[in-house]
């Protein structure tokens, strides 16, 4: 069974509640080594996204995720804005016009989201960046064979570890790298939020 | 956290309308998506000269729209790069068919949003990254140099360069002169309250302060016992002076700014000191700047720029300017 357009807006109501609840401590985790805007700017963009999902139907999955894509590009700026716009949009891409999405699509879709983010961003693993929490999930979502909700599961689990090896990491890329040395024994929060997002479409999967 | 304003969610546009209110004969303001531009726009034949970034930072860069400076300016979230759709409504509103320069700081966020901003743009649109801030090793391990105070004065002389005719190429060129000889650096005394956040951006000890600090309160790469006036301009100014390098006989622009929060009187008393440094070095400082142009809120701390003149660039910096934040010749 796979995923239809109105799954992908269930799985993205839910990741927009999950931003909200995280919002702070995405805030502290970015005040630590950043800014501190990580967490506004992305509840700023998810806010923006549920009202439009409120008046908009997209018809397909991967019209959805255009949507998600040009509402956090225009809403979120920073880092974020960019990053997870073009990670959308090219998941959006990379699912065509599939009414459904199987596991494959599913593992596709990630794939192209982190070659998005990479050509975007230009960062590698070990950069204490969202890559660190995406390359392993992308991994983790080819290997595992089985429901979307077992994939989206793996891909959020390897994420979350992912996630943590940041940890002890001296970024190289963004503004913790201002940083140097100092960067090093806070989580990252681009990395953070990658996780969290991708536990959530993974929890909206096992519930649908 | 006490600050004038009434909804943290809305402080920006909420500034912008008072900005609009105080300032309608030289600037109009757009707000879905927000974009201030010059009240005459857009001027037929002129390159656009067009920057953005976080608010906050204010004047920096609204209060530089205005003749002989910015044709525009994109005020994203306090602390945050605007989004790609601000910059390419201001390209298209400032349309004047000789093209767009884009005056980006070196930041992750203002470089994509920018650099998608290019990608959506209909008209030419060229970038200039400023990178001046010598507090951060430019390798390949970090993000490089950020845009900082020179940000100011490439704005003001590239402005000038567009308001006298310069075509899109030659204002990109100078762009590129006036980043290849602007050096920065900044210290800050207290932490700033970003609103949406609601506490300090860092903790400072009374008697310490953070040298080599950006302008979106991020702490810097050094904390150290805050000491005299005279030890803190030779804390910023040494490692200017060494970076370039600057010589004994280079003509400078000695810009001398304030975060926010420090008053004018440690300012010039600032300001006296760095010029007394830089005459014993035999450096003659032709042109200067003194004031809160390029802020961090209500930080207490300061920071030095320096730019190496040619004559051109004195001509251009003197040439007439009508902006809210700088004024002269008109």
């Amino acid at each position: 069974m796979g995923c239809t357009a109105a799954d992908v807006v269930a799985a993205l109501r839910l990741a927009a509640g999950v931003v909200q609840e995280h919002r702070d401590e995405l805030v502290r985790l970015d005040q630590a080594i950043g800014d501190g805007d990580h967490g506004e700017n992305l509840r700023r963009g998810f806010t923006a996204l549920l009202s439009r999902l409120d008046t908009e139907e997209p018809a397909s999955p991967g019209k959805v995720l255009k949507l998600v894509a040009t509402t956090l590009i225009s809403t979120v700026g920073g880092a974020a804005g960019p990053l997870y716009g073009t990670a959308f949009l090219r998941a959006s891409a990379a699912v065509g016009d599939l009414a459904e999405l199987d596991c494959d699509a599913i593992a596709r879709a990630l794939q192209a989201a982190l070659d998005g983010v990479v050509a975007r961003g230009k960062a590698v693993v070990g950069d204490k960046t969202m890559v660190d929490a995406l390359t392993p999930a992308v991994a983790a979502a080819e290997s595992v064979d089985g429901s979307v909700a077992a994939v989206l599961s793996a891909a959020a689990d390897a994420a979350a570890e992912g996630a943590s090896s940041t940890v002890p990491m001296v970024a190289r890329k963004g503004r913790a790298s201002y940083l140097g040395e100092r960067s090093a024994g806070h989580l990252d929060p681009g990395a953070r939020s990658t996780a969290l997002l991708l536990r959530a479409l993974a929890d909206a999967a096992a519930k649908a | 956290m006490k600050k004038i304003i009434n909804d943290p969610e809305t402080v920006v546009q909420d500034a912008l309308r008072g900005m609009q209110a105080a300032h309608s004969d030289l600037l109009s303001v757009h707000y879905d998506p927000a974009v201030v531009v010059r009240a005459d726009a857009p001027v037929q034949g002129k390159v656009a000269i067009i920057s953005g970034g976080g608010s906050g930072h204010e004047p920096l860069h609204g209060g530089f729209v205005g003749r002989g400076m910015l044709d525009a300016a994109c005020p994203g979230a306090v602390f945050t790069s605007p989004t790609p759709d601000q910059v390419a409504s201001a390209v298209s509103l400032t349309d004047g068919g000789a093209g767009a320069l884009l005056i980006v700081k070196n930041y992750t966020g203002d470089v994509m949003n920018f650099e998608m901003a290019g990608e959506l743009a209909e008209s030419e649109a060229r970038s200039v990254v400023v990178d001046d801030d010598v507090a951060v090793q430019d390798s390949l391990y970090t993000a490089g140099r950020r845009g900082v105070g020179g940000t100011v004065l490439l704005e003001k002389i590239v402005g000038a360069a567009a308001d006298r005719g310069d075509d899109l190429a030659s204002c990109e060129a100078l762009a590129q002169r006036v980043v290849g000889a602007v050096r920065s650096m900044g210290l800050a005394l207290t932490a700033c309250t970003v609103p949406h956040v609601g506490t300090p951006s860092f903790e400072l000890a009374d008697d310490e302060m953070e040298i080599g600090i950006g302008i979106h309160g991020e702490p810097g790469r050094q904390r150290v016992p805050a000491g005299s006036a005279s030890e803190m301009v030779s804390a910023l100014l040494d490692p200017i002076l060494a970076d370039l390098p600057f010589a004994s006989g280079d003509r400078v622009l000695l810009f001398t700014n304030s975060m926010g929060g420090t008053p004018l009187i440690e300012l010039y008393l600032a300001h006296g000191i760095a010029e007394q440094l830089l005459a014993d070095r035999g450096i003659t400082v032709e042109r200067r700047l003194v004031g809160p142009y390029i802020t961090s809120l209500e930080m207490q701390g300061m920071s030095l720029t320096l730019l190496r003149l040619d004559d051109e660039m004195i001509s251009l910096w003197d040439a007439p300017v009508h902006t809210p934040a700088l004024r002269w010749g008109v």
